[in-house]
Protein backbone atom coordinates (compact mmCIF):
# COMPACT_ATOMS: atom_id res chain seq x y z
CA UNK A 1 0.00 0.00 0.00
CA UNK A 2 1.71 3.01 -1.42
CA UNK A 3 1.87 6.00 0.40
CA UNK A 4 -0.77 8.09 -1.87
CA UNK A 5 -3.56 5.72 -0.34
CA UNK A 6 -2.81 5.45 2.52
CA UNK A 7 -3.06 9.41 2.77
CA UNK A 8 -5.77 9.41 0.76
CA UNK A 9 -7.78 7.71 2.91
CA UNK A 10 -6.76 10.10 5.81
CA UNK A 11 -7.61 13.22 4.38
CA UNK A 12 -11.36 11.63 3.03
CA UNK A 13 -13.95 10.46 5.85
CA UNK A 14 -13.26 8.58 8.58
CA UNK A 15 -9.99 7.43 8.03
CA UNK A 16 -8.47 4.44 9.50
CA UNK A 17 -9.28 3.65 12.76
CA UNK A 18 -6.32 4.72 14.90
CA UNK A 19 -7.19 6.97 17.78
CA UNK A 20 -5.33 10.39 17.72
CA UNK A 21 -5.40 12.77 20.60
CA UNK A 22 -6.23 15.12 17.76
CA UNK A 23 -9.45 13.50 16.68
CA UNK A 24 -10.60 12.91 20.31
CA UNK A 25 -10.33 16.58 20.66
CA UNK A 26 -12.38 16.94 17.42
CA UNK A 27 -14.98 14.11 18.51
CA UNK A 28 -15.64 16.01 21.94
CA UNK A 29 -15.66 19.38 20.33
CA UNK A 30 -18.40 18.38 18.01
CA UNK A 31 -20.62 16.71 21.16
CA UNK A 32 -20.78 19.86 22.56
CA UNK A 33 -21.84 21.39 19.61
CA UNK A 34 -24.30 18.90 19.25
CA UNK A 35 -25.78 19.04 22.91
CA UNK A 36 -25.82 22.67 22.95
CA UNK A 37 -27.86 22.49 19.54
CA UNK A 38 -30.46 20.12 21.30
CA UNK A 39 -30.60 21.59 24.54
CA UNK A 40 -32.35 24.62 24.56
CA UNK A 41 -35.33 22.64 22.82
CA UNK A 42 -35.06 20.19 25.17
CA UNK A 43 -35.59 22.70 27.90
CA UNK A 44 -38.31 24.22 26.67
CA UNK A 45 -40.25 21.02 26.27
CA UNK A 46 -39.11 20.14 30.09
CA UNK A 47 -40.31 23.65 31.11
CA UNK A 48 -43.39 22.79 29.59
CA UNK A 49 -44.64 19.85 31.13
CA UNK A 50 -43.70 21.18 34.41
CA UNK A 51 -45.79 22.41 36.77
CA UNK A 52 -45.48 25.98 37.45
CA UNK A 53 -45.36 25.69 41.60
CA UNK A 54 -42.39 23.00 41.01
CA UNK A 55 -40.15 25.28 38.30
CA UNK A 56 -39.55 27.86 41.24
CA UNK A 57 -38.02 25.46 43.58
CA UNK A 58 -36.53 22.75 41.66
CA UNK A 59 -35.38 24.89 38.54
CA UNK A 60 -32.00 22.94 38.21
CA UNK A 61 -34.21 20.00 37.49
CA UNK A 62 -33.00 18.28 34.29
CA UNK A 63 -36.18 16.19 33.86
CA UNK A 64 -39.56 17.54 34.18
CA UNK A 65 -40.98 18.43 38.09
CA UNK A 66 -44.60 18.07 38.64
CA UNK A 67 -45.26 16.45 35.05
CA UNK A 68 -48.60 18.02 34.52
CA UNK A 69 -50.22 18.79 31.05
CA UNK A 70 -51.92 21.82 31.79
CA UNK A 71 -49.86 24.07 30.57
CA UNK A 72 -50.74 23.05 27.14
CA UNK A 73 -54.17 22.76 28.30
CA UNK A 74 -54.22 26.44 29.43
CA UNK A 75 -52.68 28.16 26.65
CA UNK A 76 -54.77 26.09 24.31
CA UNK A 77 -57.41 27.86 25.77
CA UNK A 78 -59.19 24.93 27.13
CA UNK A 79 -59.05 25.94 30.55
CA UNK A 80 -61.38 28.89 32.24
CA UNK A 81 -60.14 31.95 33.75
CA UNK A 82 -60.18 30.83 37.42
CA UNK A 83 -58.35 27.67 36.80
CA UNK A 84 -55.59 29.09 35.01
CA UNK A 85 -55.08 31.05 37.62
CA UNK A 86 -55.06 28.89 39.89
CA UNK A 87 -52.26 27.00 38.17
CA UNK A 88 -49.97 29.82 38.19
CA UNK A 89 -51.44 31.22 35.31
CA UNK A 90 -51.23 34.83 33.96
CA UNK A 91 -55.08 35.49 34.84
CA UNK A 92 -55.51 35.84 30.87
CA UNK A 93 -57.28 33.37 28.50
CA UNK A 94 -54.83 32.63 25.45
CA UNK A 95 -55.84 31.07 22.77
CA UNK A 96 -52.71 29.33 21.13
CA UNK A 97 -54.80 26.47 19.32
CA UNK A 98 -56.53 29.36 16.80
CA UNK A 99 -52.57 31.24 16.67
CA UNK A 100 -51.32 27.50 15.57
CA UNK A 101 -54.56 27.76 12.46
CA UNK A 102 -53.97 31.05 11.81
CA UNK A 103 -49.95 30.43 11.31
CA UNK A 104 -51.38 27.66 9.11
CA UNK A 105 -53.25 29.22 6.79
CA UNK A 106 -50.80 31.95 6.30
CA UNK A 107 -47.69 29.44 5.66
CA UNK A 108 -50.04 26.86 3.08
CA UNK A 109 -51.21 30.18 1.42
CA UNK A 110 -47.68 31.55 1.08
CA UNK A 111 -46.31 28.49 -0.37
CA UNK A 112 -48.80 27.95 -2.56
CA UNK A 113 -48.78 30.89 -4.11
CA UNK A 114 -44.96 31.34 -4.47
CA UNK A 115 -44.91 27.50 -5.99
CA UNK A 116 -47.67 28.15 -8.60
CA UNK A 117 -46.92 31.45 -9.31
CA UNK A 118 -43.23 31.93 -9.47
CA UNK A 119 -42.65 28.64 -11.63
CA UNK A 120 -45.08 29.98 -14.19
CA UNK A 121 -42.90 33.00 -14.15
CA UNK A 122 -39.51 30.75 -14.34
CA UNK A 123 -40.56 29.16 -16.86
CA UNK A 124 -41.49 31.85 -18.95
CA UNK A 125 -38.07 32.79 -18.44
CA UNK A 126 -36.12 29.74 -18.70
CA UNK A 127 -37.74 28.70 -22.08
CA UNK A 128 -39.89 30.86 -23.53
CA UNK A 129 -38.92 33.67 -25.79
CA UNK A 130 -40.02 37.08 -25.52
CA UNK A 131 -39.32 41.19 -25.95
CA UNK A 132 -37.58 42.22 -22.68
CA UNK A 133 -36.95 38.89 -20.83
CA UNK A 134 -33.27 39.39 -19.99
CA UNK A 135 -33.92 43.09 -18.62
CA UNK A 136 -37.10 41.71 -16.65
CA UNK A 137 -35.18 39.22 -15.39
CA UNK A 138 -32.29 41.07 -14.29
CA UNK A 139 -34.37 44.04 -12.32
CA UNK A 140 -36.45 40.76 -10.74
CA UNK A 141 -33.09 39.44 -9.33
CA UNK A 142 -31.72 43.02 -8.30
CA UNK A 143 -35.04 42.48 -6.09
CA UNK A 144 -32.91 40.51 -3.62
CA UNK A 145 -31.21 42.96 -2.68
CA UNK A 146 -33.67 45.11 -1.04
CA UNK A 147 -33.41 44.42 2.21
CA UNK A 148 -37.20 43.88 3.82
CA UNK A 149 -36.89 47.02 6.08
CA UNK A 150 -37.19 49.01 3.46
CA UNK A 151 -40.60 47.67 2.35
CA UNK A 152 -42.00 47.22 5.52
CA UNK A 153 -43.63 50.70 6.46
CA UNK A 154 -44.66 51.58 2.62
CA UNK A 155 -46.15 47.87 2.42
CA UNK A 156 -47.98 48.51 5.16
CA UNK A 157 -49.55 51.85 4.62
CA UNK A 158 -50.47 50.35 1.51
CA UNK A 159 -51.95 47.67 3.06
CA UNK A 160 -53.89 49.61 5.81
CA UNK A 161 -55.12 51.91 3.11
CA UNK A 162 -56.76 48.79 1.23
CA UNK A 163 -58.29 48.06 4.17
CA UNK A 164 -57.05 44.60 4.49
CA UNK A 165 -55.49 45.04 7.63
CA UNK A 166 -56.18 42.03 10.07
CA UNK A 167 -57.17 39.95 7.12
CA UNK A 168 -54.90 36.66 5.80
CA UNK A 169 -55.09 38.50 2.20
CA UNK A 170 -53.33 41.62 3.94
CA UNK A 171 -51.08 38.97 5.98
CA UNK A 172 -50.04 36.85 2.66
CA UNK A 173 -50.02 39.57 -0.06
CA UNK A 174 -46.44 40.48 -0.02
CA UNK A 175 -45.13 37.17 -0.21
CA UNK A 176 -47.65 35.10 -2.51
CA UNK A 177 -47.55 36.61 -5.42
CA UNK A 178 -43.63 36.85 -6.12
CA UNK A 179 -40.29 35.90 -5.00
CA UNK A 180 -37.18 36.89 -6.47
CA UNK A 181 -35.36 34.10 -4.87
CA UNK A 182 -37.95 31.17 -5.90
CA UNK A 183 -37.83 32.54 -9.70
CA UNK A 184 -34.34 32.68 -9.78
CA UNK A 185 -34.27 29.23 -7.44
CA UNK A 186 -36.61 27.56 -9.83
CA UNK A 187 -35.43 28.49 -13.03
CA UNK A 188 -32.26 27.06 -12.71
CA UNK A 189 -33.79 23.59 -12.50
CA UNK A 190 -36.18 24.36 -15.47
CA UNK A 191 -32.96 25.18 -17.70
CA UNK A 192 -32.01 21.86 -17.37
CA UNK A 193 -35.03 20.18 -18.38
CA UNK A 194 -34.36 18.71 -22.08
CA UNK A 195 -35.30 20.49 -24.68
CA UNK A 196 -36.00 17.24 -26.60
CA UNK A 197 -39.27 16.99 -24.32
CA UNK A 198 -40.55 20.05 -25.29
CA UNK A 199 -39.75 19.84 -28.89
CA UNK A 200 -41.77 16.46 -29.32
CA UNK A 201 -44.83 17.77 -27.33
CA UNK A 202 -44.44 20.84 -29.83
CA UNK A 203 -44.47 19.43 -33.05
CA UNK A 204 -47.63 17.00 -31.86
CA UNK A 205 -49.39 20.43 -31.65
CA UNK A 206 -49.27 21.00 -27.91
CA UNK A 207 -49.97 24.47 -26.51
CA UNK A 208 -46.71 25.77 -24.37
CA UNK A 209 -49.41 25.76 -21.27
CA UNK A 210 -49.93 21.90 -21.93
CA UNK A 211 -46.40 21.27 -22.55
CA UNK A 212 -45.68 23.59 -19.05
CA UNK A 213 -48.18 21.59 -16.90
CA UNK A 214 -47.90 17.56 -17.95
CA UNK A 215 -44.29 17.34 -18.66
CA UNK A 216 -42.24 20.59 -17.50
CA UNK A 217 -43.72 20.48 -14.22
CA UNK A 218 -43.51 16.58 -13.12
CA UNK A 219 -39.71 16.81 -14.60
CA UNK A 220 -39.08 19.24 -11.50
CA UNK A 221 -41.15 18.05 -9.16
CA UNK A 222 -37.79 17.89 -7.06
CA UNK A 223 -36.92 21.44 -6.86
CA UNK A 224 -40.63 22.33 -6.57
CA UNK A 225 -40.60 20.33 -3.07
CA UNK A 226 -37.30 21.96 -2.10
CA UNK A 227 -38.59 25.76 -2.84
CA UNK A 228 -41.98 24.61 -0.70
CA UNK A 229 -40.03 23.56 2.27
CA UNK A 230 -37.92 26.44 2.51
CA UNK A 231 -40.73 28.98 2.10
CA UNK A 232 -42.51 27.16 4.54
CA UNK A 233 -40.15 27.81 7.29
CA UNK A 234 -39.74 31.71 5.92
CA UNK A 235 -43.73 31.81 6.45
CA UNK A 236 -43.83 29.88 9.77
CA UNK A 237 -40.95 31.40 11.28
CA UNK A 238 -41.63 35.03 9.93
CA UNK A 239 -42.92 37.67 12.85
CA UNK A 240 -42.50 41.32 12.09
CA UNK A 241 -44.91 41.32 9.33
CA UNK A 242 -47.60 39.51 10.50
CA UNK A 243 -47.37 40.90 13.76
CA UNK A 244 -47.86 43.97 12.20
CA UNK A 245 -51.42 43.12 10.10
CA UNK A 246 -52.94 40.36 11.77
CA UNK A 247 -53.56 42.09 15.04
CA UNK A 248 -56.70 40.47 16.22
CA UNK A 249 -56.94 36.42 17.82
CA UNK A 250 -58.24 35.41 14.84
CA UNK A 251 -55.59 36.36 12.36
CA UNK A 252 -52.66 36.93 15.01
CA UNK A 253 -49.89 34.14 14.15
CA UNK A 254 -48.14 31.48 16.67
CA UNK A 255 -44.91 34.17 16.73
CA UNK A 256 -46.45 36.79 17.23
CA UNK A 257 -49.03 35.52 19.95
CA UNK A 258 -46.07 34.49 21.91
CA UNK A 259 -44.71 37.91 21.82
CA UNK A 260 -47.89 39.20 23.23
CA UNK A 261 -48.21 36.25 25.75
CA UNK A 262 -44.34 37.17 26.96
CA UNK A 263 -45.09 40.97 27.01
CA UNK A 264 -47.96 40.90 28.91
CA UNK A 265 -46.36 40.67 32.28
CA UNK A 266 -48.99 40.06 35.18
CA UNK A 267 -47.76 41.18 38.96
CA UNK A 268 -46.14 37.97 39.84
CA UNK A 269 -43.95 37.59 37.08
CA UNK A 270 -44.64 35.71 33.55
CA UNK A 271 -46.14 32.50 33.04
CA UNK A 272 -43.23 30.72 32.22
CA UNK A 273 -44.66 27.29 31.76
CA UNK A 274 -47.53 28.56 29.49
CA UNK A 275 -44.76 30.29 27.39
CA UNK A 276 -42.51 27.58 26.98
CA UNK A 277 -46.01 25.09 26.18
CA UNK A 278 -46.61 27.66 23.80
CA UNK A 279 -43.25 27.42 22.44
CA UNK A 280 -43.10 23.85 22.44
CA UNK A 281 -45.86 24.42 20.35
CA UNK A 282 -44.65 26.36 17.70
CA UNK A 283 -41.55 24.38 17.70
CA UNK A 284 -43.52 21.26 16.30
CA UNK A 285 -43.61 21.81 13.05
CA UNK A 286 -40.22 22.84 12.38
CA UNK A 287 -38.72 19.69 14.18
CA UNK A 288 -41.17 17.30 12.54
CA UNK A 289 -40.34 18.61 8.90
CA UNK A 290 -36.94 17.84 9.91
CA UNK A 291 -37.30 14.66 11.21
CA UNK A 292 -39.82 13.60 8.11
CA UNK A 293 -37.93 15.52 5.25
CA UNK A 294 -34.23 14.28 7.02
CA UNK A 295 -31.66 14.30 3.82
CA UNK A 296 -34.29 16.73 1.92
CA UNK A 297 -34.93 19.23 4.43
CA UNK A 298 -31.00 19.57 5.11
CA UNK A 299 -29.44 19.59 1.93
CA UNK A 300 -32.24 22.21 0.43
CA UNK A 301 -31.88 24.76 3.00
CA UNK A 302 -27.62 24.42 1.70
CA UNK A 303 -28.60 25.00 -1.54
CA UNK A 304 -30.96 27.68 -1.26
CA UNK A 305 -27.54 29.19 1.09
CA UNK A 306 -25.86 28.94 -2.16
CA UNK A 307 -28.14 30.74 -4.61
CA UNK B 1 -45.62 23.34 -37.66
CA UNK B 2 -44.01 26.84 -36.48
CA UNK B 3 -45.41 28.20 -33.01
CA UNK B 4 -46.05 31.87 -33.47
CA UNK B 5 -43.23 33.95 -31.44
CA UNK B 6 -46.38 36.57 -31.09
CA UNK B 7 -48.46 33.53 -29.43
CA UNK B 8 -45.53 32.61 -27.43
CA UNK B 9 -44.52 36.09 -26.53
CA UNK B 10 -48.01 36.03 -25.51
CA UNK B 11 -48.38 33.02 -23.19
CA UNK B 12 -45.09 34.38 -21.30
CA UNK B 13 -46.49 37.85 -20.63
CA UNK B 14 -49.28 35.60 -19.09
CA UNK B 15 -46.90 33.48 -17.45
CA UNK B 16 -45.09 36.25 -15.88
CA UNK B 17 -47.85 38.65 -15.06
CA UNK B 18 -48.37 37.68 -11.80
CA UNK B 19 -44.97 37.40 -10.50
CA UNK B 20 -43.97 40.98 -11.93
CA UNK B 21 -46.89 42.34 -10.78
CA UNK B 22 -46.55 41.40 -7.18
CA UNK B 23 -43.17 42.29 -7.51
CA UNK B 24 -43.95 45.83 -8.20
CA UNK B 25 -46.21 46.58 -5.86
CA UNK B 26 -44.68 44.76 -3.48
CA UNK B 27 -40.97 45.38 -3.94
CA UNK B 28 -40.03 47.61 -6.39
CA UNK B 29 -42.47 50.61 -5.73
CA UNK B 30 -42.07 50.16 -1.98
CA UNK B 31 -38.71 50.69 -1.97
CA UNK B 32 -38.86 53.57 -3.99
CA UNK B 33 -42.32 54.89 -1.64
CA UNK B 34 -40.38 54.43 1.47
CA UNK B 35 -38.20 57.44 0.99
CA UNK B 36 -40.47 59.75 -0.21
CA UNK B 37 -42.35 58.57 2.64
CA UNK B 38 -39.21 59.93 4.66
CA UNK B 39 -40.18 63.59 3.45
CA UNK B 40 -43.17 64.06 4.93
CA UNK B 41 -44.97 63.75 8.61
CA UNK B 42 -47.87 61.21 8.56
CA UNK B 43 -49.80 59.75 11.22
CA UNK B 44 -52.02 57.60 8.73
CA UNK B 45 -55.21 58.80 10.53
CA UNK B 46 -54.73 62.50 8.77
CA UNK B 47 -53.14 62.84 5.02
CA UNK B 48 -48.98 62.94 4.53
CA UNK B 49 -47.58 66.73 5.03
CA UNK B 50 -44.62 67.33 3.03
CA UNK B 51 -41.71 68.70 5.00
CA UNK B 52 -39.02 68.13 2.95
CA UNK B 53 -35.57 67.22 4.75
CA UNK B 54 -36.48 67.78 7.94
CA UNK B 55 -37.45 64.26 9.35
CA UNK B 56 -33.64 64.11 8.50
CA UNK B 57 -32.17 67.16 10.33
CA UNK B 58 -33.96 65.32 13.15
CA UNK B 59 -32.48 62.24 13.13
CA UNK B 60 -28.74 64.47 12.57
CA UNK B 61 -29.73 66.05 15.54
CA UNK B 62 -30.84 62.72 17.40
CA UNK B 63 -28.98 61.31 20.26
CA UNK B 64 -31.23 58.12 20.55
CA UNK B 65 -30.77 57.72 16.32
CA UNK B 66 -27.03 58.12 17.25
CA UNK B 67 -27.07 55.61 20.38
CA UNK B 68 -28.81 53.20 17.69
CA UNK B 69 -26.16 53.49 15.24
CA UNK B 70 -23.45 52.59 17.07
CA UNK B 71 -25.56 49.88 19.04
CA UNK B 72 -26.35 48.39 15.97
CA UNK B 73 -23.01 47.98 14.60
CA UNK B 74 -22.09 46.78 18.29
CA UNK B 75 -24.52 44.05 17.75
CA UNK B 76 -23.38 43.24 14.36
CA UNK B 77 -19.53 42.93 15.77
CA UNK B 78 -20.70 41.09 18.89
CA UNK B 79 -22.51 38.53 16.79
CA UNK B 80 -20.89 37.89 13.01
CA UNK B 81 -17.10 37.62 13.75
CA UNK B 82 -17.90 34.39 16.86
CA UNK B 83 -20.29 33.30 14.60
CA UNK B 84 -18.31 32.75 11.83
CA UNK B 85 -15.11 31.43 13.61
CA UNK B 86 -17.54 28.95 15.04
CA UNK B 87 -18.86 27.98 11.82
CA UNK B 88 -15.74 27.35 9.75
CA UNK B 89 -14.58 25.97 12.95
CA UNK B 90 -17.64 23.11 12.84
CA UNK B 91 -17.82 22.98 8.95
CA UNK B 92 -13.99 21.68 9.18
CA UNK B 93 -15.14 19.40 11.80
CA UNK B 94 -17.77 17.72 10.10
CA UNK B 95 -16.12 17.64 6.92
CA UNK B 96 -13.36 15.68 8.36
CA UNK B 97 -14.61 13.77 10.75
CA UNK B 98 -18.23 12.82 10.54
CA UNK B 99 -20.00 13.93 7.33
CA UNK B 100 -23.40 11.87 8.83
CA UNK B 101 -26.61 13.61 7.87
CA UNK B 102 -27.92 13.34 11.22
CA UNK B 103 -25.25 15.04 12.38
CA UNK B 104 -25.84 17.92 9.90
CA UNK B 105 -29.41 17.77 10.57
CA UNK B 106 -29.23 18.57 14.93
CA UNK B 107 -26.91 21.12 13.74
CA UNK B 108 -29.04 22.95 11.53
CA UNK B 109 -32.24 22.52 13.81
CA UNK B 110 -31.96 25.67 15.66
CA UNK B 111 -31.75 27.62 12.21
CA UNK B 112 -35.23 26.10 11.25
CA UNK B 113 -36.65 27.88 14.58
CA UNK B 114 -38.77 30.87 14.51
CA UNK B 115 -36.49 33.73 15.77
CA UNK B 116 -38.96 34.43 18.30
CA UNK B 117 -38.68 31.03 19.81
CA UNK B 118 -34.96 31.41 19.79
CA UNK B 119 -35.66 34.84 21.62
CA UNK B 120 -37.86 33.04 24.25
CA UNK B 121 -35.72 30.30 24.99
CA UNK B 122 -33.06 32.73 25.74
CA UNK B 123 -35.26 34.47 27.99
CA UNK B 124 -35.79 31.63 30.50
CA UNK B 125 -32.40 29.86 30.00
CA UNK B 126 -30.90 33.17 30.85
CA UNK B 127 -33.10 34.01 33.76
CA UNK B 128 -31.22 35.96 36.69
CA UNK B 129 -33.15 33.70 38.83
CA UNK B 130 -34.41 30.61 37.55
CA UNK B 131 -32.80 30.47 34.55
CA UNK B 132 -30.63 26.71 33.79
CA UNK B 133 -27.71 28.79 32.43
CA UNK B 134 -27.23 30.81 35.81
CA UNK B 135 -27.61 27.52 37.88
CA UNK B 136 -25.09 25.76 35.79
CA UNK B 137 -22.31 28.64 36.03
CA UNK B 138 -23.06 29.41 39.97
CA UNK B 139 -22.44 25.48 40.33
CA UNK B 140 -18.93 25.85 39.02
CA UNK B 141 -18.43 28.62 41.16
CA UNK B 142 -19.06 31.79 38.97
CA UNK B 143 -21.20 34.48 40.13
CA UNK B 144 -24.68 34.46 39.20
CA UNK B 145 -25.18 37.20 35.82
CA UNK B 146 -28.31 39.35 35.27
CA UNK B 147 -27.26 38.54 31.11
CA UNK B 148 -31.03 40.33 29.94
CA UNK B 149 -31.79 42.30 32.32
CA UNK B 150 -28.32 43.92 32.68
CA UNK B 151 -27.60 47.23 30.65
CA UNK B 152 -24.11 45.88 29.72
CA UNK B 153 -24.86 42.19 29.07
CA UNK B 154 -28.25 42.51 27.34
CA UNK B 155 -26.76 42.93 24.12
CA UNK B 156 -24.11 40.80 24.02
CA UNK B 157 -26.43 37.90 25.49
CA UNK B 158 -28.71 38.99 22.52
CA UNK B 159 -26.05 38.39 20.63
CA UNK B 160 -25.20 34.89 22.04
CA UNK B 161 -28.74 33.57 21.29
CA UNK B 162 -28.63 34.82 17.58
CA UNK B 163 -24.81 32.76 17.41
CA UNK B 164 -26.86 30.04 18.77
CA UNK B 165 -29.24 30.16 15.96
CA UNK B 166 -27.75 30.34 13.28
CA UNK B 167 -24.08 28.76 13.48
CA UNK B 168 -24.74 25.91 12.58
CA UNK B 169 -26.35 26.79 9.53
CA UNK B 170 -23.34 28.67 8.30
CA UNK B 171 -21.55 25.70 9.36
CA UNK B 172 -23.37 23.52 7.10
CA UNK B 173 -22.11 26.42 4.26
CA UNK B 174 -18.24 26.17 5.17
CA UNK B 175 -19.24 21.95 4.91
CA UNK B 176 -20.66 22.07 1.76
CA UNK B 177 -17.93 24.62 0.40
CA UNK B 178 -15.11 22.38 2.17
CA UNK B 179 -16.87 19.11 -0.38
CA UNK B 180 -15.98 20.56 -3.55
CA UNK B 181 -12.48 21.05 -2.65
CA UNK B 182 -10.54 18.37 -4.70
CA UNK B 183 -9.10 15.80 -2.99
CA UNK B 184 -5.99 15.50 -4.58
CA UNK B 185 -4.36 19.37 -3.35
CA UNK B 186 -4.53 17.51 0.06
CA UNK B 187 -3.07 14.87 -0.85
CA UNK B 188 -0.14 16.78 -2.57
CA UNK B 189 0.09 18.85 0.44
CA UNK B 190 0.69 15.74 2.81
CA UNK B 191 2.93 14.51 0.72
CA UNK B 192 5.16 17.43 1.28
CA UNK B 193 4.67 16.91 4.96
CA UNK B 194 2.06 19.69 5.60
CA UNK B 195 0.40 18.73 9.27
CA UNK B 196 -3.65 19.23 10.10
CA UNK B 197 -2.95 23.09 10.60
CA UNK B 198 -0.84 23.82 7.63
CA UNK B 199 -2.83 21.99 5.12
CA UNK B 200 -6.20 24.12 6.90
CA UNK B 201 -4.09 27.57 6.29
CA UNK B 202 -2.77 26.90 3.06
CA UNK B 203 -5.57 24.77 1.34
CA UNK B 204 -8.48 25.05 3.03
CA UNK B 205 -8.94 28.73 3.94
CA UNK B 206 -8.08 30.27 0.66
CA UNK B 207 -10.25 28.31 -1.43
CA UNK B 208 -13.24 28.95 0.40
CA UNK B 209 -12.97 32.62 -0.21
CA UNK B 210 -15.79 32.69 -2.39
CA UNK B 211 -17.89 31.13 0.69
CA UNK B 212 -16.64 32.72 3.76
CA UNK B 213 -17.64 35.99 1.45
CA UNK B 214 -20.88 34.78 1.09
CA UNK B 215 -21.51 33.71 4.51
CA UNK B 216 -19.97 37.32 5.86
CA UNK B 217 -22.31 39.47 3.54
CA UNK B 218 -25.28 37.55 3.93
CA UNK B 219 -25.04 37.28 7.76
CA UNK B 220 -24.09 40.89 8.28
CA UNK B 221 -27.05 42.32 6.06
CA UNK B 222 -29.27 39.52 8.42
CA UNK B 223 -27.25 40.88 11.76
CA UNK B 224 -28.12 44.89 10.80
CA UNK B 225 -31.84 43.32 10.57
CA UNK B 226 -32.84 42.02 13.80
CA UNK B 227 -35.83 42.46 15.37
CA UNK B 228 -37.54 39.14 16.65
CA UNK B 229 -35.18 38.19 19.42
CA UNK B 230 -35.19 41.50 20.71
CA UNK B 231 -38.89 41.43 20.53
CA UNK B 232 -39.22 38.32 22.29
CA UNK B 233 -36.80 39.23 25.04
CA UNK B 234 -35.93 43.20 26.16
CA UNK B 235 -37.52 45.50 23.42
CA UNK B 236 -34.69 47.48 23.41
CA UNK B 237 -33.84 48.01 27.08
CA UNK B 238 -33.09 47.55 29.79
CA UNK B 239 -33.04 51.59 28.75
CA UNK B 240 -31.04 51.82 25.52
CA UNK B 241 -29.19 48.67 25.56
CA UNK B 242 -30.36 46.84 23.06
CA UNK B 243 -32.26 50.01 20.99
CA UNK B 244 -31.25 48.89 17.67
CA UNK B 245 -31.86 51.23 14.34
CA UNK B 246 -34.68 48.54 13.78
CA UNK B 247 -36.56 48.25 16.93
CA UNK B 248 -35.93 52.18 16.85
CA UNK B 249 -38.01 52.44 13.32
CA UNK B 250 -40.69 50.48 14.93
CA UNK B 251 -41.25 52.21 18.15
CA UNK B 252 -41.06 55.65 16.01
CA UNK B 253 -43.68 54.23 12.55
CA UNK B 254 -46.20 51.99 14.94
CA UNK B 255 -46.20 52.54 18.21
CA UNK B 256 -45.64 56.60 18.21
CA UNK B 257 -47.39 56.73 14.81
CA UNK B 258 -44.75 58.78 13.01
CA UNK B 259 -44.24 56.96 9.23
CA UNK B 260 -42.22 59.54 8.01
CA UNK B 261 -39.49 59.21 10.83
CA UNK B 262 -39.81 55.38 10.52
CA UNK B 263 -39.16 55.77 7.07
CA UNK B 264 -36.20 58.07 7.51
CA UNK B 265 -34.60 55.87 10.17
CA UNK B 266 -35.41 52.93 7.89
CA UNK B 267 -33.98 54.52 4.86
CA UNK B 268 -30.95 55.74 7.41
CA UNK B 269 -30.29 51.58 7.81
CA UNK B 270 -30.38 50.99 4.58
CA UNK B 271 -27.61 53.84 3.31
CA UNK B 272 -25.60 52.16 6.25
CA UNK B 273 -26.37 48.37 5.31
CA UNK B 274 -25.28 49.18 1.48
CA UNK B 275 -22.16 51.05 2.68
CA UNK B 276 -20.66 47.89 4.69
CA UNK B 277 -21.75 45.79 2.05
CA UNK B 278 -20.00 47.48 -0.96
CA UNK B 279 -16.78 48.16 1.45
CA UNK B 280 -17.12 43.76 2.21
CA UNK B 281 -17.90 43.00 -1.24
CA UNK B 282 -14.43 45.58 -2.26
CA UNK B 283 -12.26 43.45 0.18
CA UNK B 284 -13.20 40.19 -1.26
CA UNK B 285 -13.47 41.05 -4.65
CA UNK B 286 -9.15 42.40 -4.51
CA UNK B 287 -8.17 38.56 -4.37
CA UNK B 288 -7.84 36.80 -7.27
CA UNK B 289 -9.17 33.16 -7.81
CA UNK B 290 -7.20 30.67 -6.05
CA UNK B 291 -7.85 27.86 -7.19
CA UNK B 292 -5.74 28.72 -9.92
Amino acid sequence: MGDNERLGRRVRGFGRLDITPGKIAAWFALSVFVFISIFPVWWVVRTAFSSTSAIFKQYQSILPVGFTLTNFARVLGFVGTNQAIKEGGAGQTFDFLLSLRNSVIVSVLIVAGQVFFSSMAAYAFARLRFPFREQIFFIFVMGLLIPPIVTLIPNFVLIHNLGLLNTFAGIVAPDLLSSSFAVFFLRQFMLSVPHELEEVALLDGASRVRIYFSIVLPQVRGALVTLGIVVFFYAWNNFLWPYLVGRTPGTRVITAALEVFQSQVPQGGPDWTGLMAGTALAIVPSVVILIVGGRRVVESLQFSGMK
Amino acid sequence: MIVGRRSEALTAYAFIFTSVFGFAVFVAIPAVRNVAISFTDWNLLSPPKAIGFRNYTMLFHDPVFWHGVKITVLYVLYQIPIQTLIAIFLGVMMARFAKSILLRGVVILPYLLPPVVGGLMGLWMLNPLIGIVNAAIVAVGIPRQPFLGSVHQALASVAGINIWQFAGFNALLFFAGIQTIPSSLYEAAGLDGASEWQMFWRVTVPLLRPVTAFVLITSVIGSFQVFATIAATTHGGPVNATRVLTWYMYEQAFQQNSMGYGAAISTALTVLLVAISLVQFMAFRTGKSELN
